[in-house]
């Protein structure tokens, strides 16, 4: 429901800067992710838009009004944390239902919300416990729910999953998907260190490194278009093969980057070398091949494993899927 | 659209909430602390008397020391820092406070050590040691004045049966016993408190690192003095600065079990002594502060060696 | 080998009987002694031989002690429900909210705490003469404030500071003002942390003695440890040592039982108050 806006917003805790400037706009009903590795100002980020920081210089506008100072209970979002947050002394309908007696909501229409909630979350038996009484992927639900009775303009989650176990982690994201489905008009921002989590749950994604934006986009654009070196590793996995020295002055540029996937095994490639080690997942397998750059190239190829550890393979890259990179890791046109 | 500038800021709301919390403390330690305390020392640089609070006069330093030089030349100390009596007090609760301190380190860490070990009825023997702490200053004084009894107490009688004395021991009443019985009193009473403060220092030690040095074949004296109290060091410095503060302001302890004894006397006592007694409620004043000054030092020292801290923003 | 062995254990349980009887004993002979009367008591006897309630009749008979003991537990009572309620919210303060000099506040209070309170006996005798409630209980509530604050909020500020921060901001999230948080979220959850501090806080107003033998002068006023205190009789031979002894325990008691009830959440307390360095 809520477009966001923020132009040129710093962050300083004394003197120290940890957001340097950003300047970005999420859509009405955006699905936006804030990725990048630890320490990068995404959680920093979304606590500004929360209002549970403020910012130190800069604009921020919900819907063209500026909020820079606004208590978060006025901006009309809704937060769920790393650690659930619920209050462990309420039963989880009172954690649903506390921020709407805060407000004087009538208590028909807090019932009306809560269960209608809880239902769509299929919680809906366990309003009566306390939360030391449910499983992890339970409180989950019940940390999202009470985002939900909050009826937000923007909703929060500040890297919700990090908490739950791995399949609870996927069933938790598809949830989490329908739910952005579900309420298709409200905003909702998102922060993980996961960048699988980022490519499968966001309509856009933001990376951000050391403060600043690095590139904004959809996962397609950052996956096909890295406008950085940062990107261009952290987007996918496994990681993009980066490859220095000769092997990049051959292509005119400082970093030569390829994806797995687009690098064949063939009878003549440019690159050739022993298969160090091979992971094979079914589906497809991965190949460890030494050609003698800075760190082995890993191909992968559809199906299961055929070339056994320690034969010599030749390999070449796909010619229209190389990425360049000049010294300062900008793409070299 | 409206610009939301004009209210209160989160920050701003929780700072100013956090005046308002702040306030009622502040008054009320301001009324019974720092007003007093200013009254006292304030007191002390008069001539006041208990029986006339308010016709007290300003005299300057002369409660501490005044020197005057009579005609014949001969030149007259007088005030606390002069006074032989409070430089007693002064001895006294030195001793007192150094001995017990020493005593209470040494006994708690065996005790500690020996909590610290797993033993059948080790949760009998920590609740046993809560007992002394547990029992009221005044009580244990009276407790300990009938088993120090020198006609009827236990204790003479259990040192005459082991052939340690052969005559029964005043001990409070005598001058040669009266500080060891303060002492082993005060011993008793607080060890466990400070055996409770070294016991949560070596839980935080890490049962592994025993674990290795046992794998070692290091003996364990060594393994106390090399690993063990290395790593208690600072929780130990700052239990012992914590007592040290408590037995110099020592004052109930010696003013039951053995009242009146000048071999005993601590600072505390002397204070109120001049002050409530005997009428001299300025010259007691200008003691207490002198307490307190002394004491100031040792919490400096504490805040200083401690390196409490504070704001909890630390290495947490 | 084993020989040696054997002899550690033994040493060690040999030191684990010294320590526990050197702990039990005194209280132990101060029973033993409550129950002698007449000529026993003048015996010394490690074990209990007589068995009479005299030396309680004789205490609890006696107007004033019951009376002191009442004193006591209104003083302590009033004085811990005071600094609690007033220490909830400054340790909340000092605990989660950031603002300039809150370092130098909490040395100030932990500074207070150390006071001695002889240094400002003067100054408080000159309050409470002005204030008029000498030789009233006020005056102890009064001045016991200023030992059990210092120490309810230092406590309190360090199991506040644990409590998590993501409840808080799901709080200011949900709307709750610093009030509400207070009241709704952090004190539910500090239950057992304002029973341990209301609970040493309390053993502190009960033990107190320099400022309940200096603010009260008449025997009905007198706190129970100024009762048990100035227990005496005529002379140095007369000391009533039964009746002081039945007193002893009867006030002692209730605070072991206590104690033993929340040995482990006070030593938390304890520590909490003493070492967190």
């Amino acid at each position: 429901m809520a477009k966001i806006e923020l132009k040129n917003v710093t962050k300083s805790y004394g003197a120290v800067q940890v957001i340097k400037g950003i300047d970005l706009t999420i859509e009405k009903g955006e699905f936006m992710v804030f990725v990048g590795p630890s320490g990068c100002g995404k959680s920093t980020l979304l606590r500004l838009i929360s209002g549970l920081e403020e910012i130190t210089t800069g604009d921020m506008l919900f819907d063209g009004e500026r909020v820079n100072n606004l208590i978060p209970s006025k901006r009309g979002i809704a937060m769920v944390f790393q650690s659930y947050a619920l209050y462990p002394h309420m039963k989880v309908y009172d954690n649903m239902a506390f921020g709407m007696k805060l407000d004087r909501t009538s208590d028909a229409e807090i019932r009306k919300r809560v269960e209608s909630a809880a239902k769509l979350l299929q919680i809906d038996h366990l309003l009566d416990r306390l939360p030391k009484q449910l499983s992890g992927g339970q409180r989950q639900r019940v940390a999202i729910g009470r985002a939900i009775v909050r009826d937000p303009r923007v909703f929060l989650f500040d890297e919700p999953l990090s908490n739950l176990d791995a399949a609870l982690r996927v069933q938790t994201r598809l949830e989490i998907a329908k739910l952005h489905h579900s309420m298709s008009n409200v905003t909702m921002i998102y922060v993980t260190h996961d960048q699988v989590e980022a490519m499968t749950l966001a309509d856009r994604i933001a990376v951000l490194r050391d403060g600043r934006l690095e590139q904004a986009g959809t996962p397609a654009e950052l996956y096909e278009n890295p406008n950085s070196l940062f990107v261009a590793g952290f987007i996918g996995s496994p990681k993009m093969n980066f490859l220095t020295g000769k092997f990049a002055e051959a292509e005119g540029c400082t970093t030569l980057g390829v994806r797995s996937e687009h690098i064949d095994v063939v009878p003549n490639g440019p690159w050739s070398g022993e298969v160090l080690h091979v992971e094979d997942l079914g589906s497809d397998h991965f190949l460890f091949v030494e050609i003698g750059s800075d760190e082995p190239i890993i191909v992968r190829r559809p199906g299961k494993a055929d070339i056994a550890v320690g034969s010599r393979v030749s390999i070449a890259p796909r010619a229209d899927h190389l990425y360049r990179f000049d010294a300062d890791g900008r793409p070299v046109r | 659209m409206a610009s939301n500038d004009g209210g209160l800021s989160l920050s701003q709301q929780r700072q100013r909430a956090a005046f308002w919390f702040l306030a009622p403390m502040l008054a009320a330690l301001f009324f019974v602390a720092a007003w007093p305390l200013l009254r006292t020392i304030w007191f002390s640089l008069t001539n006041t008397l208990l029986s006339d609070l308010y016709g007290g006069e300003f005299i300057g330093f002369d409660n501490y020391l005044s020197i005057r030089v009579l005609e014949s030349g001969r030149v007259i100390y007088r005030g606390t820092l002069v006074d032989p009596a409070w430089w007693n007090a002064v001895w006294n609760t030195v001793r007192f406070a150094v001995v017990s301190v020493f005593f209470e380190t040494v006994l708690g860490l065996i005790v500690a050590l020996v909590l610290n070990a797993e033993f059948k009825g080790r949760g009998l023997v920590r609740a046993a040691i809560l007992i002394p702490w547990a029992i009221p200053t005044i009580v244990s004084a009276k407790m300990w004045a009938w088993m120090l009894n020198d006609q009827f107490g236990i204790i003479n009688d259990i040192l005459l049966n082991l052939g340690l004395i052969s005559q029964k021991i005043a001990w409070t009443a005598s001058t040669d016993t009266a500080m060891y019985a303060v002492l082993m009193v005060d011993i008793w009473k607080t060890t466990p408190f400070m055996a409770l403060l070294i016991l949560a220092g070596l839980q935080m030690v890490p049962r592994d690192i025993y674990e290795a040095a046992k794998l070692d074949g290091i003996n364990p004296v060594k393994v106390f003095f090399r690993i063990t109290l290395p790593l208690i060091r600072p929780a130990l410095a700052v239990a012992i600065i914590f007592r040290m503060l408590d037995a110099l302001r020592i004052f109930d302890l010696v003013y039951v079990l053995t009242p009146n004894s000048a071999a005993t006397k601590t600072m505390s006592v002397i204070s109120r002594e001049n002050m409530i007694d005997f009428d001299k409620f300025a010259y007691g004043a200008a003691q207490s502060t002198l307490l307190f000054a002394i004491i100031a030092v040792f919490v400096s020292l504490y805040i200083w060696l401690g390196k409490v801290d504070l704001s909890g923003e630390g290495q947490r | 080998m084993t020989a040696q062995k054997l002899l550690s254990t033994i040493a060690f349980y040999a030191l684990v009987v010294v320590i526990f009887v050197f702990s039990v004993f005194p209280f132990y002979y101060a029973i033993v002694t409550s129950f002698a009367t007449g000529t026993e008591l003048f015996k010394v006897n490690y074990w209990p031989k007589a068995f009479s309630w005299a030396n309680y009749e004789t205490v609890l008979g006696g107007r004033n002690f019951v009376r002191s003991v009442w004193n006591s537990v209104f003083i302590a009572t009033t004085t811990v429900v005071f600094a609690l309620f007033l220490a909830v919210t400054a340790s909340y303060a000092l605990a989660r909210v950031r603002f300039r000099g809150r370092g130098l506040l909490l040395m100030m209070i932990l500074a207070v705490s150390m006071f001695p309170q002889i240094a400002v006996l003067a100054g408080l005798f000159e309050l409470v003469r002005f204030l008029g409630i000498f030789n009233t209980p006020w005056a102890m509530i009064m001045s016991y404030v200023i030992f059990t604050l210092p120490f309810t909020v230092w406590v309190l500020t360090t199991f506040m500071r644990d409590l998590p921060v993501e409840i808080e901001e799901a709080a200011i999230v949900d709307g709750a003002t610093p009030w509400v948080i207070i009241t709704k979220v952090f004190l539910p959850l500090l239950w057992p942390a304002l029973v341990t501090t209301g609970l040493l806080a309390f053993i502190g107003a009960w033990n107190e003695f320099l400022f309940a033998l200096t603010f009260t002068s008449s025997e009905t006023t007198r706190t129970v440890p100024v009762a048990i205190g100035l227990l005496s009789g005529a002379s140095q031979q007369e000391i009533p040592w039964g009746p002081i002894m039945a007193a002893s325990v009867i006030v002692t008691v209730p605070l072991i039982i206590l104690v033993l009830i929340f040995q482990r959440k006070i030593v938390a307390g304890l520590t909490a108050g003493g070492v967190k360095g």
